[in-house]
Order: C-alpha cells, then structure tokens, then sequence
C-alpha cells in the first residue's frame, strides 16, 4: 500500500520528514506542504494563502525570478504549487538524480522569499484574472455561493481564491506577514518519494533544512461551524443555457469515525474517484448517482464528492439538468437517492465493489511519484500516515448498519444546502 | 535516462492478428496494473460537414450494449474490478483507452472487444446519448474559451475537415438518427490500419491471446479515401469574435495552420513553441504577458500536428478591458521570434526540456503507452526514442525563426475573442 516502506522522521526544528523508495522510473518527486490555507483565513484576508503562494514564485536572492523555473524545466522537470482549504503545497519532480535541486529551491523559499511591492501588485492582477476566469463557469459560480451559504461561521466558507473585495485590498504588508505566520518548518511536512537511497535523502534534507529556524508557535483556528437547524436553499442566477443542482451536507472529517462510512457512501454514489492528480478518468457509469439521475434522462453528468479535512467540511452531490427536463424532478431524484441510503441496506455485492475499486485506484497511484508523494503529504495534514495505509481496510470495516446510520445522521433534510443555478438566456 | 531501459524495437513485442490488427506489448511488471491504449478505422473526417459529431456520437452509443450485454452489465463487469475504458473518436480515428488490474486484463479485453464488434444501438440509447450531449454542447458553446477556439478553427480550416468539432454541432447532433450511427459504423469502423498497445504486468503471449479471441474475428472494411482541401496559410489579420453577455473574463485564441506531423519542420515548430509559450511557466508569453504585466493567469502557446497541418495557436484569458494590450504584448513575442534569432543559451534551455522530460513523460504504463502509440501512428518507427534527442538538438535557431515567421506572424493569423461585451 501506499505508505508501506516509508520513513517518517522529524528534524529537530519540528520539520516533518517522509520519505518513500520506488524505483520503477529513474525520477523522483519533491514536496513541502504548509499547514495553511484557507482554513486559516477571516474575511477581509480572504485568497492570502493562495496569493502568497503565487508570491513564492517571485524570487529570493539566490534563485531571483525565473531562475528556479529554468533549472528545474532545463533538467526536464516538471513542478508547481496549489493551495486549498487546509494546506498549500509545492512540488517539483525531475529525474532523480537532480533531487538536490528541489530542496535547494524549497528550502530557500521557505524563509527567505522577497516580498516587492511591484510583485504583490503584478499578481494582485494576476490572481483577479484567475478568479474572473472561474467566474465564467456556471458551476464555480454555485459552488462559491453553496459553501458561502453553508458556513456561516467557519472559514471553509469562502473560495480559496478569496472574495474579490479582499483581493482589491489586500496590501504587500498582509502577504508578508502571513508568509511570515506559516512558512516555517515546524509548520511543514517535507515528501520525497522516487529513484533514490533514503537514508541519504534523509541527510540531504537536513543539511538544506535543518538549520532553519523553527518558527514561531501558531494559534488554532477559531470559529468552528454550529450546528445546522433548518435547510438552506438559494438560487444563483447567470449567463448561459444550462441550468446545475448542487446540494451540500455537513460531513463529518477525515479523522472521525464516521468518516469511512461516508467514503462508501459517497463511492455508492458516484463511483471510486481516480487518485491520479492531473487524470480525471473516466466518469462512472455504474454508480447510484449516474443511474437514478443521468441514465435516466434526467442529468448531463452527476457526481458526489466526499474531501477529506481538518475540520467538519460538505458532502456534495451536484448534478447538471439535461436539456429539456425540469430542476424540480432533478432535484427529487437526487433527494430520492439519498433517502435509499437510509432506508435499505446497501447489500454485500456493492460494499465489496466500493472496497475493490478503490483498492485498484491505490495501485494505479503506485505507477507515479507525483501521485504518491501528494497522496503522503496530503494524508499527513488533513490526517495521518496510519489513516492513509489503513484507507482501503477502513473502508472494507464498514457494515451495511454503518452505512444507514451515517446516511440518517448526515444527510439529514434539515441540514441540507441546495444552490441551483438558473440560467437567463433559456426561453 | 539509459537508452538500454527506452521503450524500443529491443524490448517492444510486436504481432499481427490475421485481420491486420497490429499489436505492440511492453512487459512492466513494478505494479499489478495494465493500460490498453489503440486505434481502429473511423473518425471525424470520414464524416460530413452536415453530420458533425456523427463519429463521436456513434463511438459513445457502441458501449450502450452489444448483442450480449446491455449497458448496464458492461458497467457493472468493468467498475466491479475498478477497471475502466473509453471509446471515443478522434479526427482520423477510434480511439481505445484502459486500465485494469492485471488480474482483470482479459475481463477488460473482452468487454472492450465485445463493444467495437458486436454493438446493437439500442434506439432509447440513441436519445439518451443525444440528450446528454446536446447539454454538453450547449455547455461548450456558453464556455468563452471554448467559443474562442471554435472560432479560431472555423476561419483557420474554412471548408477543410477541422473546420467543424469533433463532438459536433448542436443543429447536426440533433438531427442524426439511429441508421446514420449503424451506417457509419458499418462503412467506417473496423480493424483496417489499427493498432493496439498494451502496457503493464503482462506477457506479450497473453495480450496476444486475449486480443485474437477478442478482435481476431473482426473483418476489416477498406478505409474510404478522403480528399483533404488545401489548409491555406493565413493572408493577414482576420479577427473573428463573439459576444457572451454576461460573462467576466475574455478568451483569445491567436494563431494559424502550421505542418503535419510528418513534415520535416516538425521538430523546428515543436522547438520554436517550446521558446514562446510553453518553457518553464509558459515560455516567452508567460513571461511578458503574465510575469511582466500581469495581464493574465494563463497565456500559453500549443501545436498540433497531425495527418493534415495542425492548428499553431496562442492562448490567453484576459480581463475584456486587457484584450488590446494583450493582443499588443502576443504580437511583440511573434515579432520577436520570426525576426530575430533565439539566443544558444535560450535554445538550450528549450532543448534540454524537451530531451530532459523523456524520464517523467515515460514514468507511467499510460504515458509509455500513449508514446508507442504516437511512434505507431505518425510511423515515426519503433527506435524513434534513440533518436530522439538527436533530432531535437539538431535544430538551428535559423530553422527557429524560418518557421515561425512562415507559420506564425504578428501580420498574418486568425485572432478569435469570445467575452463580455465590454470588450467590442
């Protein structure tokens, strides 16, 4: 499995190390993830963690604008950074023998980054443009406006990208402060995975990072999410022919007992998803959700989608309306769906195919570094190590009462967000 | 990477089913999983102006039940082990796409066999397919970027094949009937000229085996020639836009026709959009564009090349009142590239990515896989990887600027603009 033979060490700034041998490709596949993302953000610095990340990419003294980019890409590598709701990461994947590069360049960043007034002001553009970019799409439009409406307290409740009136005020000072906040290696987790000998990974890491200083302590975030009394509903109006459903339930995170439960279910729903992080693979055609609702006739595309979090955060089952039929029935068939989960017990055949499939989507992440290496850094912010190896068995604990018990519990009608986007050029 | 460990004639098993079907295998076994990835006849250019999307949407109704399973089990046999395949079409042919467990290849097989063979068209399948790909188009053409792209193709291919999508138009989609998907599907799809390549933890015997018993009864049909009108260069600036109300940003595609994959420019057109809009992040268009002004979250350049010249395009999302500056800063770095030459150190850079990204774009059986196909498919030979880089550093940047300023000049492209109407 995916965390079998790893290595997990700590340095003695609080660094957290993994490292994983593989060696079916001379290649390798470098990370650092912070714990910070939009998580850690209050309105008015809404989009700082993401902007931040876009400023990591603006220089230091040693490796000036453009200059890493050209050393990775010269040696063929491949690397990049996203930021989301609980963490932002930065990766860089080149053939192995080149890995020394990727920790010269990410232990620098780490606490030496250049914060120009000019720069923050050129990506303060950039960033709207990527926003104004998403704003286009109906289905981002109502995304934004389901988990705006569903928290109401918890920052999980706005974009990552932030609100747009943020991204108009927000100063260089606040991006500099905010690096200043998180980027530190006791607020880090280094991944390597890849072509190379461990132990000496292991001591390159610590000769570039670990003499860095440990950083200051951090406060946890405030402000978690009351309890939901009564179903919300809005509908968000907009360009285009296509109307969307999506409807959101507070779901329980990655590290609750229920949270197994609710990976069945939402793989019932919409099939196992592909772990391959720049492959979508192919849609499934054998879930409840395609069946009731596209096979059907009813929808384009449905899908569920379960994320595993730090904090409480949504299940979401969206649905775009086939041409010609109605949002009312739609919305119905889905609801109906649901309803099932509590009211039969899933039967033993479709908890084996949850299980098996989602064993094969773990071997095929096995065929990619990339893959892996997020997969360990990802697990080991929102969870653990331990929480990523046992996925698969977790999954296959789950009984049939499980199931119905967790399907009652949570997707509760009262604690329910249903956002539909109608759209204005339909006659 | 050692040339030794290369995909290759050395360590490619090769066959050929009685039917012509051809088979290349490479054995991997560091993971239990095996990608099937090939070609058969078919495609969009077999397909009339007034019919577009016939091929897609005759690929998509095949896997909706054959003469021994419905859809349903076809689903259920395939997702049940986790496996998954596509069929689809593509300009000049079906494509075939996999994965599974090596445990379930010859599942797999047998079921992507039994949809290219033995398809039945159920009629309600027919309409539920139209229906979802009618909101799929109307999807497309509400998507700026999308809009801007079917623009730029319509004027850069005017009365050529690419001129029209391959998942079609919605007045064309709408009218196809179930006779046309089973006439194109008995005149075009067959073994003819295909190839299959399979990846992973397995023999060449068992591919072999499992594919004679799946496809090797398949007759092959003579593939229809196709008369390809000229694709003619671009004689100035035509710009070409739609308006999107309600939209935020604006989408621009910005190019012409340049060479196919055969040509010998090739590798001097892959080179010279290296330079401009793809090195590092995004090439000489990223960095002015994006680094220095900070007018876009993407601009990036892209070639195709195919049977026929593909398409060399320069793409950008801009803030519609940003259009004019970037259009400005685009026509700069095209100016630049055809009128002066590429430093060495410049072209170096550009080169050692192309040669240097062999080991990540290698790394996995669906990346080996699509790379054998591409040597089978534009015939570029089974050794082509040992001469890969070769080719690649024998470009000059004299050959760097000669093809971009005869495919790709600030004073002759398409422009297409799809946005708000702030911008017109």
């Amino acid at each position: 499995m995916l965390a079998d033979g790893v290595l997990k060490t700590y340095l003695d700034n609080g660094l957290a190390v993994i490292l994983k041998e593989t060696h079916r490709a001379p290649v390798a596949s470098f990370w650092v993830w912070y714990r910070v993302g939009s998580r850690n953000e209050q309105v008015g610095i809404t989009g700082i963690s993401h902007w931040v990340e876009h400023m990591m990419f603006r220089g230091t003294e040693q490796f000036p604008a453009g200059v890493a980019d050209r050393l990775i890409s010269r040696r063929g590598g491949d690397h990049n950074a996203m930021t989301y709701l609980d963490w932002t990461s930065y990766y860089e994947t080149l053939p192995a023998e080149d890995i020394d590069l990727a920790m010269a360049v990410e232990a620098d960043r780490m606490v030496n980054a250049i914060f120009l007034e000019e720069g923050a002001e050129l990506e303060r553009t950039v960033i709207i443009s990527e926003r104004q970019g998403s704003e286009n799409y109906p289905a981002w439009l109502l995304h934004e406006e389901l988990v705006s409406m569903a928290f109401k307290v918890h920052s999980y409740g706005h974009m990552t990208i932030g609100w747009q009136s943020d991204l108009d005020a927000m100063t260089r000072d606040d991006l500099e402060r905010h690096y200043q906040e998180y980027y530190s290696p006791s607020n880090a987790v280094v991944v390597a995975v890849g072509d190379f000998n461990a132990e000496q990974v292991l001591r390159q890491i610590k000769s570039y990072f670990g003499n860095l200083p440990a950083g200051p302590p951090r406060e946890a975030v405030r402000g978690l999410e009351p309890v939901q009394r009564g179903e919300r509903r809005c509908v968000v109006e907009g360009p285009g022919e296509t109307a969307y459903l999506t409807i959101g339930f507070h779901a329980p995170p990655a590290l609750d007992e229920d949270f197994f439960p609710m990976a069945v279910i939402d793989t019932l729903l919409g099939g196992a998803r592909s772990m391959s992080l720049f492959h979508d693979g192919e849609p499934s055609r054998s879930s409840r959700l395609y069946k009731a609702l596209v096979d059907s006739g009813l929808a384009s595309e449905a899908s569920s989608y379960l994320l595993p979090t730090i904090d409480p955060y949504l299940f979401i089952c969206s649905a775009t309306l086939q041409d010609g039929q109605s949002l009312d029935d739609l919305e119905a068939a889905l609801l109906a769906e649901l309803d099932r989960l509590t009211r039969e017990p899933v039967t033993p055949d479709e908890l084996r195919k949850a299980v098996h499939q989602t064993r094969a989507q773990f071997t095929y992440s096995a065929e990619s570094v990339t893959d892996q290496a997020f997969w360990l850094g990802f697990a080991e912010i929102v969870a653990d190590l331990d929480w990523l190896n046992r996925f698969p068995d977790s999954l296959a604990a789950v009984t049939a009462e499980d199931v119905q018990r967790v399907a009652a519990s949570y997707l509760d009608a009262c604690k329910r967000t249903v956002a539909r986007y109608v759209p204005t050029d339909d006659e | 990477m050692k040339s030794n460990s290369l995909p290759g004639p050395d360590n490619i098993y090769q066959a050929t089913l009685d039917n012509g079907l051809r088979v290349f295998v490479l054995e991997n076994h560091a993971s239990p999983s095996v990608v099937i990835n090939g070609y058969v006849a078919g495609g969009a250019v077999y397909e009339a102006a007034a019919q577009a999307g016939l091929a897609s949407m005759t690929a998509a109704v095949m896997r909706r039940g054959t003469k021994t399973r419905s859809f349903e089990a076809i689903n259920e046999q395939v997702e049940a082990v986790g496996a998954s395949f596509s069929i689809y079409s593509g300009r000049h042919a079906i494509g075939i796409d996999g994965k599974a467990l090596a445990e379930d290849f010859a599942l797999l097989v047998d079921v992507v066999s039994d949809v290219l063979v033995n398809p039945v068209f159920p009629a309600e399948y027919v309409e539920r397919v139209r229906g979802q790909r009618l909101t799929h188009l109307q999807e497309r053409d509400n998507d700026t970027r999308s809009v801007a792209s079917l623009l730029f193709r319509q004027a850069v291919y005017d009365g050529h094949p690419y001129s029209w999508p391959v998942d079609g138009l919605h007045e064309t989609v709408a009218a196809l009937t179930r006779e046309d998907l089973t006439s194109y599907y008995q005149r075009n799809i067959s073994p003819a000229g295909g190839a299959i390549v399979v990846v992973g933890a397995v023999t060449g015997d068992a591919v072999l085996r499992a594919l004679e018993a799946g496809l090797g009864g398949w007759q092959a049909g003579s593939l229809p020639a196709v008369q390809y009108p000229p694709v003619k260069p671009v004689p100035s600036v035509l710009r070409r836009e739609q308006v999107l109300p309600g939209k935020v940003q604006t989408d621009i595609v910005l190019g012409g026709p340049a060479v196919r994959r055969s040509d010998p420019e090739y590798d001097a057109v892959r080179l010279a959009n290296t330079v401009l809009g793809r090195f590092g992040m995004m090439g000489r268009l990223g960095e002015n564009v994006r680094e220095q002004h900070g007018l876009a979250y993407y601009a990036y350049s892209s070639v195709a090349a195919s049977k026929e010249p593909g398409a060399w395009e320069v793409i950008a999302g801009v803030n519609p009142a940003n259009v004019e500056r970037c259009l400005e800063a685009v026509n700069e770095e095209l100016a630049r590239l055809a009128n002066e030459l590429v430093p060495e150190e410049e072209l170096g850079d550009s080169k050692a990515l192309l040669t240097g990204s062999l080991p990540l774009r290698l790394e996995t059986n669906e990346g080996v896989a699509d790379t054998i196909l591409d040597m089978v498919w534009y015939e570029l030979g089974l050794d082509y990887l040992h001469r890969y880089a070769d080719m690649v550093n024998s470009v000059t940047a004299e050959q760097v600027r000669a093809v971009a300023s005869d495919y790709l000049r600030p004073d002759a492209h398409v422009v297409a603009i799809a946005g708000p109407e702030a911008q017109m």
